[in-house]
């Protein structure tokens, strides 16, 4: 490899640290006037107006956050119940160029409970299952669906926040509709063209055999419809691969401008809903400090992640090898792109990869486990991320409170038992999840069997899988073989409570907070935009993760660690 | 009516946004990119002069030495290079059958006459399995051998393989070469030699 060159790769960061903040505020405030209804009066709105129409919808019905909840849910099961049967006759269907056959009903569990929780976890490899006609009209509809769903629900919270003496937070079909035609949409098509400009594939060709060139053998190239999902996996944070080696394919992820272009488009919405929430307050310093939190954190993880790869895996260097390891890496990626897209992907819910985890150093590869593991408030999954943030928040505050003898409260609302509860549930579920589940499938007979690795790495492994699952990431450390029947279905059922019991925790957060008084702020109320309450919430991010997950991680990533660097 | 409507209302939008997202925005973008971008779109293919299809420019294949310059070492399923299948090693960076896979590719090397340190892209297998790229540092390494099995200069070569490397983009990720347009370019070159 050719020497990487440190400043430039700082320079480059910092640029893209720049140019995101700079569209995340932008966008921020689109997304605040979207979910105003500024666009619904106009000309442009015609679409939306034709669908409330159709369905029945009144805009200005709002609903209490039970009727939200309720219908989120209840549309979140069709849409699964749809997917299953498309995956089941999709041997009947068209745009099946290569015959596949109907997929095995338990896989389809998973897919489906994997893909309409924006997980997007795949025991399945794209090319050699799934028809055109599935990957476009069964997962790339859920790709859209459930980053919508997290979205609703992220600014249904916001409302709550905004609100006072109303049980109102809006209406979850409007956002739902709002979200799809204004904001998913819109970026889907232009990212789909530019990747398509950089090489990524979209077409409904047969797989083509090539005849090979010089000494080198023919292939089968595979094809399909790739850009139009692609984009939108990347946008929605949802990260579920067209081909088996997701972002890593080149028709999937071609040159290092598709890669940066990826990346941006991962953290685009994630990191510019803490601005809309400023907008929706009236007071964007709320906004912009949580969106300080979200980055330094972002930073941290990154520098760590690039720093161990940069620092190598010893047993290489005595060989004589020179560069970063790359093993499970691209070459036009680099380390800078390797390494960014691998935090972007884990900080948010995406879970796309452009390199395999797997094949980090064990302590390189510890960061993604953690950001996945701190419940992705790491700019989290779009809504996600957020309202999981806002369930952080309100501990910080109310710890902070105690601390220093306050009613804890924020944003003027008073946080009670009830919100501290629900907040706790929030933050918790996938937590608790993980940690059950990895050791019941260490107990079990047969559990160890999907370890592809013995010892540190192997236990690695296992509790990435679950961290992956219960937070709706969808990465993972690919040696772990999750297709047997335990895996498959504590698998799907902990993609399933991981994400529909927070979401139903926030939005009764959100119902309760807007049914309470806004208390002016005075003398006596903790500041929840400075630069020590930054600081503190990050504090108990770390702490409440570090607490959480010390001992697991110690026996899989640190102990690997140590392990390589010879020191046992 | 209204009633009835409320209760299929979920139905109703599933079907609405399956037809939207599902039908209509991916046609949208197939039909789009075959006007804009009609050969990235269809696989950036490259065409032998009998009209078949040899491979695609941005998908790696397998060359094997010394005749052509060697691209990564692939893990996909199946054998090496299976475009039908993509994936990497997945393999830790402790575990003993990878180090002893490292350790014989490296060899491989050294048994044909290469002293020096090997760039790491050489002897480790990419994520996709399907790389189409070698660092510029481990496509001049190889330059002594091809000169030697073509009997091309190795001076010629090196600015072969330098102006290769200049096609694509370095700011990012330090220079690289397609290795599939390399030995393109290299058969070129023995046909004018």
């Amino acid at each position: 490899m050719s020497p990487i060159d440190l400043s430039t790769d700082i320079i480059i960061i910092a640029f893209f640290m720049l140019l995101l903040t700079i569209v995340a505020y932008f966008f921020g405030r689109f997304l605040f006037s979207v979910f105003s209804g500024k666009i619904s009066g106009t000309r442009t709105g015609i679409i939306e107006r034709w669908i409330y129409r159709l369905t029945g919808t009144d805009p200005d019905n709002e609903q209490e956050w039970k009727e939200y909840g309720r219908d989120l849910l209840i549309f979140n099961l069709f849409g699964g119940i749809i997917l299953f049967i498309i995956l089941s006759i999709q041997g009947f269907l068209p745009l099946n160029p290569q015959e596949f056959g109907p997929v095995n009903p338990l896989i389809a569990i998973n897919i489906v409970a994997s893909f309409i929780t924006n997980t997007n976890w795949q025991i399945y490899s794209g090319e050699t299952v799934l028809s055109y006609l599935t990957q476009m009209s069964g997962l790339t509809v859920q790709n859209f669906l459930s980053a919508g769903t997290g979205i609703c629900v992220a600014i249904a919270v916001m409302r709550g926040f905004t609100r006072k003496d109303t049980k109102k937070i809006g209406n979850f079909w409007v956002d739902l509709t709002r979200t799809v035609l204004y904001v998913l949409l819109p970026l889907a098509i232009i990212g789909a063209i530019l990747l398509i400009s950089q090489g990524v594939i979209q077409n409904f060709d047969p797989y083509i055999h090539t005849t090979g060139y010089g000494t080198a053998p023919g292939q089968i190239l595979p094809m399909g419809p790739v850009a139009s999902q692609e984009s939108i996996k990347e946008i929605g944070t949802n990260g579920g691969g067209f081909f088996n080696a997701n972002s890593a394919h080149p028709y999937e992820n071609p040159t290092p401008f598709s890669n940066f272009l990826e990346i941006f488009l991962i953290l685009l919405i994630p990191s510019s809903l803490p601005f809309a929430f400023g907008f929706f307050l009236q007071k964007p310093r709320q906004g912009f400090s949580l969106y300080i939190v979200m980055a330094l954190l972002f930073l941290l993880a990154f520098s760590t992640l690039y720093g161990f790869e940069y620092l190598g895996n010893p047993a290489f260097k005595d060989m004589g090898i020179t560069g970063i390891p790359m093993e499970g890496k691209e070459v036009r990626f680099g380390l800078l792109g390797s390494a960014l897209f691998s935090t972007a992907s884990t900080a948010t819910s995406s879970g796309a990869v452009n390199t395999m985890y797997d094949s980090l150093t064990p302590l390189a590869g510890m960061v993604p486990m953690i950001l996945i593991l701190l419940g992705e408030v790491v700019f989290g999954g779009v809504g996600s991320g957020f309202y999981t943030m806002i369930g952080f928040v309100i501990i910080a505050v109310f710890i902070a409170g105690l601390m220093i003898g306050r009613t804890p409260e924020y944003l003027g609302k008073k946080i009670s038992v009830f919100e501290m509860k629900m907040a706790i549930v929030t933050i918790l579920t996938s937590g608790v999840l993980v940690l059950i589940l990895t050791a019941l499938a260490l107990i079990i007979p047969g559990g160890k069997l999907a370890m592809h690795e013995t010892g540190a790495h192997g236990f690695s492994e296992l509790l990435y899988a679950f961290a992956s699952m219960a937070n709706n990431n969808g990465s993972a450390f690919a040696g772990f073989d999750g297709t047997q029947f335990f895996y498959i279905i504590s698998g799907s059922l902990v993609m399933l409570l991981g994400r529909f019991i927070p979401i139903l925790a926030i939005l009764a957060l959100s119902g309760s907070v807007a049914g309470k008084k806004t208390l002016q702020s005075g003398p006596g109320t903790l500041p929840t935009d400075s630069l020590s309450f930054i600081i503190w919430i990050i504090l108990v991010i770390l702490i409440i993760g570090i607490l959480t997950f010390f001992p697991f991680l110690a026996m899989g990533p640190v102990a690997e660690w140590f392990i390589m660097s010879g020191g046992i | 009516m209204n009633r009835y409507i409320s209760y299929f209302r979920p139905v109703i939008y599933i079907v609405i946004f399956t037809l939207i997202l599902g039908f209509v925005y991916p046609l949208i973008i197939t039909m789009l990119s075959s006007v804009l971008f009609p050969v990235q779109s269809h696989g950036s293919l490259v065409f032998n002069s009998n009209g078949s299809v040899a491979g695609s420019k941005i998908i790696g294949i397998n060359f094997t030495g010394p005749q052509y310059f060697v691209g990564r070492p692939s893990a996909t399923n199946g054998g090496p290079y299976n475009a039908s299948w993509s994936g990497g090693s997945n393999y830790g960076p402790t575990y003993l059958p990878l180090i002893a896979k490292i350790k014989d590719r490296t060899e491989f090397w050294r048994n044909l006459g290469i002293e020096g340190e090997i760039p790491s892209d050489l002897v480790m297998a990419s994520g996709s399995g399907l790389d189409p790229d070698i660092s510029l540092n481990a496509a001049l390494l190889q330059v002594p051998l091809i000169s030697k099995s073509r009997n091309i200069s190795s001076v010629i070569l090196e600015s072969l393989v330098n102006v290769e490397s200049n096609r694509q983009p370095a700011f990012f990720s330090g220079r690289y070469v397609n290795i599939f347009a390399l030995n393109k370019a290299l058969d070129n070159l023995s046909q004018e030699v």
